[in-house]
């Protein structure tokens, strides 16, 4: 049984690697998944015969086993078959953390075990390891459920500056100093007392969330990347813990491959990993940003249809707020009306346009747009001086020129699309609220800015109406 | 000697499986750094199998609660993480014969 089990880990391994190599190119990126999800199947159907389960055959906990998995697995599969295109994000966020925490739950099973005076008990180096593993693990969960609940906007995490006070970094380094001292005394002292190991599990699941909890929404596809590195890093220690190569394999790649993904996604935002986690917004302005003049000018949809219609060529910043109005499909219809008018479209999108990278283009995809329409921020910034329109939907942060002039603003520093360089400027919004980041728009209080207030569905469908009527 | 590759083996197997992990994720484009992202934390879904051997061990009731917490969590990492991965990779193949 021990050979079979790891001859199928090694190809679970295997599978994986091929999987992810797959996953990695445009063209066989579907059967990538695929690959990966054969090499689980494989694994976890062995699993139930592992020699590690059957010396202690005891059948209550393989009935606990089957109801887990499919408890488990079945709110995860209706969550992922009926979240929409839009909260993807945050459903990775939570799947993620469920897997730091089943990490986090091994170490505790581990920890709290008492071996006794049995040969077989586990080194020190083992206990090490374990709590180390236990501590990234559930740092990852209580973060990642802090990630989704800001990017679910739920009441409780609204507001971000609720969340800060001074001296947070100096309490969260003790929380952190202290979780790490609790997991080197059980580890060392080989004790399985169950007072202290929750209150190292409470010390770690508290700075999890104290790490997450100060940092904007806009960020958090940095910090859910970090956490999905942190779990892979937990894993692949739980999986040295209990000698099981298949953790130890895959927990390494996603560790290696998710810190270098965090990186690229830093880089693509114009901000470092440390600067994302460590000087939260509040701390980084001066405090007010600066006052925004002038007024905002609302148009009619009719209004806004004909100036486009006549336009040469329209660029077109699609934002989460088109996403989240499902507009995709109308302002492609439009788009195509437009096309045949002889006016240039263009598709803008913003490294994190959708709040991550990539996932605007998605969505675009989606609704069927075609590849050479959409253009990636540095190839179309500089076009953005010849566009006659520049059609802004549900977009906000990424178009603030705040972000290139005002040192105070929390967004300073960050590349946006140079809407405002733009002959006209139209913003499809939903109300007079701010962006992400919280913060007033100068963009919108340009001469040359018109407001098209309403739901971007239905201002799409007034555009296309408004087109239409020119004949 | 023998004591001694059991020791190294982990570690090499860490060394190479870092250098893979780096590797697959350089020069990939920008587009599918999000579907990536989503298959990565698929994989660590493997968890489940940790989380199944640490419940088939456990002897007391705490034991076996927190072990059954442990697989709940993994299975659903695992399941939902490639559901979610591959529902964003099948708009992307539909993508892809239509545009370029």
């Amino acid at each position: 049984m021990d050979y079979l089990l790891e001859t199928v880990y090694f190809c679970t391994a295997v599978l994986f690697i091929v999987g992810l190599k797959r996953m990695s190119h445009p063209t066989t990126a579907r059967s990538g998944i695929v690959w990966a999800g054969g090499g689980m199947v494989l694994a976890t159907l062995l699993s139930f015969a592992h020699p590690q389960i059957t010396a202690h055959l005891n059948v209550t906990n393989y009935v606990l086993m089957l109801i887990a998995i499919g408890v488990g697995g079945g709110i995860a599969w209706w969550g992922a078959k009926k979240v929409a295109m839009t909260a993807m994000p945050q459903m990775i966020a939570i799947y993620n953390g469920m897997g730091g925490g089943a990490a986090a739950c091994i170490a505790a099973v581990e920890l709290l075990k008492d071996h006794g005076h049995e040969a077989a008990a586990p080194g020190t180096h083992t206990l090490l390891m374990a709590a180390a593993g236990a501590l990234i693990g559930a740092v990852s969960f209580s973060g990642s459920v802090v990630a989704f609940g800001k990017l679910q906007e739920l009441k409780f995490f609204k507001n971000d500056a609720k969340f800060r006070f001074p001296g947070q970094q100096k309490v969260n380094a003790a929380i952190f100093f202290l979780a790490v001292l609790a997991g080197i005394v059980i580890a060392v002292a080989h004790t399985s007392n169950g007072g202290l190991i929750t209150v190292f599990f409470l010390l770690a699941l508290a700075f999890g969330a104290m790490m997450a909890l100060p940092i904007g929404g806009a960020d958090m596809p940095v910090v859910i990347s970090l956490f999905n590195a942190f779990t892979g890093l937990a894993v692949a220690l739980e999986g040295f813990v209990l000698l099981n190569s298949a953790m130890i394999i895959a927990g390494i790649i996603v560790g290696s491959s998710g810190t270098m993904l965090t990186f690229m996604m830093a880089k693509a935002m114009n901000r470092s990993v440390a600067n994302v986690l460590f000087s939260n917004w509040a701390a980084l302005g001066s405090g007010e940003a600066q006052e925004v003049k002038g007024s905002l000018k609302p148009m009619e949809p009719a209004d806004a249809a004909i100036q486009m219609a006549y336009a040469a060529k329209v660029i077109i910043v699609p934002g989460y707020g088109m996403a989240v109005a499902q507009a995709q499909h109308k302002i492609w219809e439009m788009s195509k009306l437009l096309i045949e008018r002889g006016t240039e479209v263009k598709f803008a999108i913003h490294p994190v346009a959708g709040r991550m990278p990539g996932h605007m283009n998605v969505l675009l995809a989606e609704a069927g747009v075609p590849y050479d329409l959409i253009a990636d921020m540095d190839e179309i910034n500089e076009e953005f001086s010849t566009a006659d329109v520049a059609l802004v939907i549900g977009a906000n942060d990424v178009v603030n020129p705040a972000a290139r002039t005002d040192k105070s603003s929390p967004i300073y520093g960050m590349p946006i699309l140079n809407v405002d360089h733009a002959k006209n400027v139209q913003v499809i919004k939903r109300g007079k609220g701010v962006g992400f980041a919280g913060i007033e728009n100068a963009l919108f209080f340009a001469d040359n800015t018109r407001m098209v207030y309403g739901d971007a569905q239905k201002v799409a469908a007034g555009l296309i109406q408004g087109i239409k009527d020119l004949g | 000697m023998e004591a001694v590759v059991a020791l190294f083996s982990p570690i090499y197997i860490l060394m190479l499986a870092g250098f893979l992990g780096y590797e697959i994720i350089s020069r990939v484009p920008v587009i599918l750094h999000t579907p990536l992202m989503s298959g990565t934390n698929f994989v660590h879904g493997i968890v489940l199998v940790g989380a199944m051997v640490a419940l088939g061990q456990a002897t007391t009731p705490l034991e076996q609660a927190v072990g059954f917490l442990g697989v709940l969590l993994g299975a659903g990492n695992a399941v939902g993480g490639y559901f979610v991965t591959e529902r964003m990779l099948e708009m992307f193949k539909s993508s892809k014969g239509k545009g370029n």
